[in-house]
């Protein structure tokens, strides 16, 4: 009897495995099929008016970066907060429950919030708003990172610091933050792989545009938003180029991925 | 006498009983003093009091005092008094300190003994390399590491790793190394070497040791103090500990029957 539920358990996880690849590949195949043929030079050199995603690709990009140089610090300086100086403070562990439920808040309520501190006052979509929405989507993520790769170092090398002479913050800022270099940068990868991809926070922040523009006040164009208007255009031509914008995207954050994980990898070495 | 200490009692934040009872011992200068004792006597706690390590932690009390001789004035000056920053720098630069576990920070052979040289505000080159290269020499590694002083510390064997925080902390001319069951963690072949250079250090500072290992205790120490749940029980010279006590939970504990 045992060994029949065994092979049932065994036969029932094995099927739900493959249902799942299965998805898996279904969703990467159609993807790397559908976008590649739409792929060519001309979408890399063009902007989204002239049918191309040149305009695109570069205003995610610099939607994200502009979130790395604003989440980042910000993040990260609450992370050391938590794990270096809030020893014995009961609202630290307040704080970082409250990071971690902000870690799954839907993305589409960040956006609405960004929408009701910003964009409404200002009047009107801007890159700005979009940055800063995904800044804040990216701050729980590099607040637990930094947390816990710093709670990683082991408290003696702390000691170790503060036994050679060096007051607290030359300890964290030379030693400790150093020893958990890898973990927290692979983190911020991460993070960075995970906001790259996002639609909702920009959708009614940043909004769109068809031009080529760096001027973060105006509406800013991202790819993502791009795929979501275009994908539900009747134009079939516009449709294959949210194929090939979802194909790069998706290109994008497998290799960011791979990056963080291949850092984590040299480290464990 | 470089350290003195008296009616000292030491309570770790937020327990009811005091963890070290009334100590008086002093630590002699140019000697080994042993601090033995079972698990949870109280020896660490004692010692991690005498550079005042435990700061990191708030909300523990100290009581009595810790003097330390200022080879300068040479007056006492009591070390529980500190309060100032700058002064927990200093202190912690003249009561060096070295871990159970070896804890090279994370950076080259060379910064790791720089990195306390240039926190004392010197900044020359060649006097940070010479002084280096004579920290390295004083604990037997140079030869080892001399073509690689670049490379990150933590690629060495723990009992390399261990004689650079040796390095590390003599070389800013401490006047006590505290050392904190230095080798337990460490094989028999390099816990020969970190015993014989604590010997050869006696000359230039004075040494308290922690340990479990009381043949180690009795190789290394001139001075010996028994502690057990928190009191001094005894402190003599060390063959006068293993030899003749005078206590008889001393012998009982160095005959092996307890602890």
């Amino acid at each position: 009897m045992r060994l029949i539920i065994n092979k049932t358990v065994l036969i029932l996880s094995t099927l739900a495995a493959v249902l799942g690849i299965v998805f898996l590949f279904w969703i990467l195949l159609t993807l790397t099929i559908k976008g590649i043929s739409a792929i060519n030079l001309h979408i890399f050199t063009a902007d989204l008016v002239d049918n191309g995603l040149r305009n695109l690709i570069v205003g995610q990009f610099t939607l994200a970066l502009i979130a790395v140089v604003i989440g980042v610090p910000i993040g990260m300086v609450a992370g050391i907060y938590l794990q270096e100086y809030s020893f014995g403070n009961k609202y630290a562990e307040f704080i970082r429950n409250l990071s971690d439920v902000m870690m799954s808040a839907p993305s589409i309520v960040i956006g609405t919030f960004v929408y009701a501190i910003i964009v409404n006052p200002v009047g009107h979509v801007n890159g700005w708003a979009g940055a800063i929405a995904l800044a804040i989507m990216m701050i729980p993520i590099v607040v637990r990172t930094t947390d816990d790769m710093l709670g990683l170092v082991p408290t003696e090398l702390r000691e170790a610091g503060v036994a050679i002479g060096a007051p607290k913050y030359k300890v964290i800022f030379n030693i400790i933050i150093k020893a958990a270099k890898v973990g927290i940068m692979t983190g911020i990868l991460l993070a960075f792989a995970r906001i790259v991809g996002e639609t909702a926070p920009l959708l009614f922040t940043s909004g769109n545009s068809e031009y080529f523009t760096m001027d973060l006040n105006s509406e800013f164009p991202s790819l993502t938003v791009a795929i979501y208007n275009l994908a539900t255009m009747p134009d079939e031509k516009l449709v294959n180029l949210a194929w090939a914008g979802a194909f790069l995207l998706t290109l994008f954050v497998l290799i960011i991925n791979l990056i963080g994980r291949f850092v984590t990898k040299e480290k464990k070495r | 006498m470089i350290m003195d200490i008296k009616n000292f009692s030491f309570t770790y934040r937020g327990a009811e009983k005091p963890s070290l009872k009334n100590i008086n011992l002093p630590i002699l200068e140019n000697k080994v003093t042993a601090l033995i004792g079972p698990s949870g006597c109280g020896k660490s706690t004692l010692l991690r009091s005498m550079n005042r390590i435990h700061d990191l932690y708030p909300g523990n009390k100290y009581e009595g005092e810790i003097l330390l001789k200022n080879l300068e004035t040479g007056k006492f000056e009591n070390i529980l008094e500190i309060k100032k920053e700058n002064d927990f720098i200093k202190l912690r630069q003249t009561v060096g300190m070295i871990f159970q576990k070896p804890t090279p920070f994370p950076m080259s052979i060379y910064d790791n003994i720089a990195y306390g040289l240039r926190l004392q505000g010197n900044k020359n080159k060649a006097d940070l390399d010479e002084r280096v290269e004579t920290a390295l020499k004083g604990s037997a590694l140079w030869n080892e590491v001399k073509d690689r002083l670049n490379d990150d510390a933590r690629g060495l064997s723990g009992g390399q790793q261990q004689r650079l925080c040796i390095a590390r902390a003599v070389a800013l001319k401490p006047e006590v190394l505290l050392f904190d069951e230095p080798t337990s963690a460490l094989d028999p072949i390099s816990t020969g070497a970190i015993e014989e250079l604590i010997v050869e250090l006696k000359k230039d500072v004075s040494i308290a040791i922690v340990t479990h290992n009381m043949q180690q205790a009795s190789r290394i120490s001139d001075y010996t103090a028994f502690m057990y749940l928190g009191d001094l029980i005894e402190y003599d010279k060390t063959e006068n500990i293993f030899l003749n006590p005078k206590e008889k939970r001393t012998e009982d504990y160095i005959t092996g029957k307890f602890g």
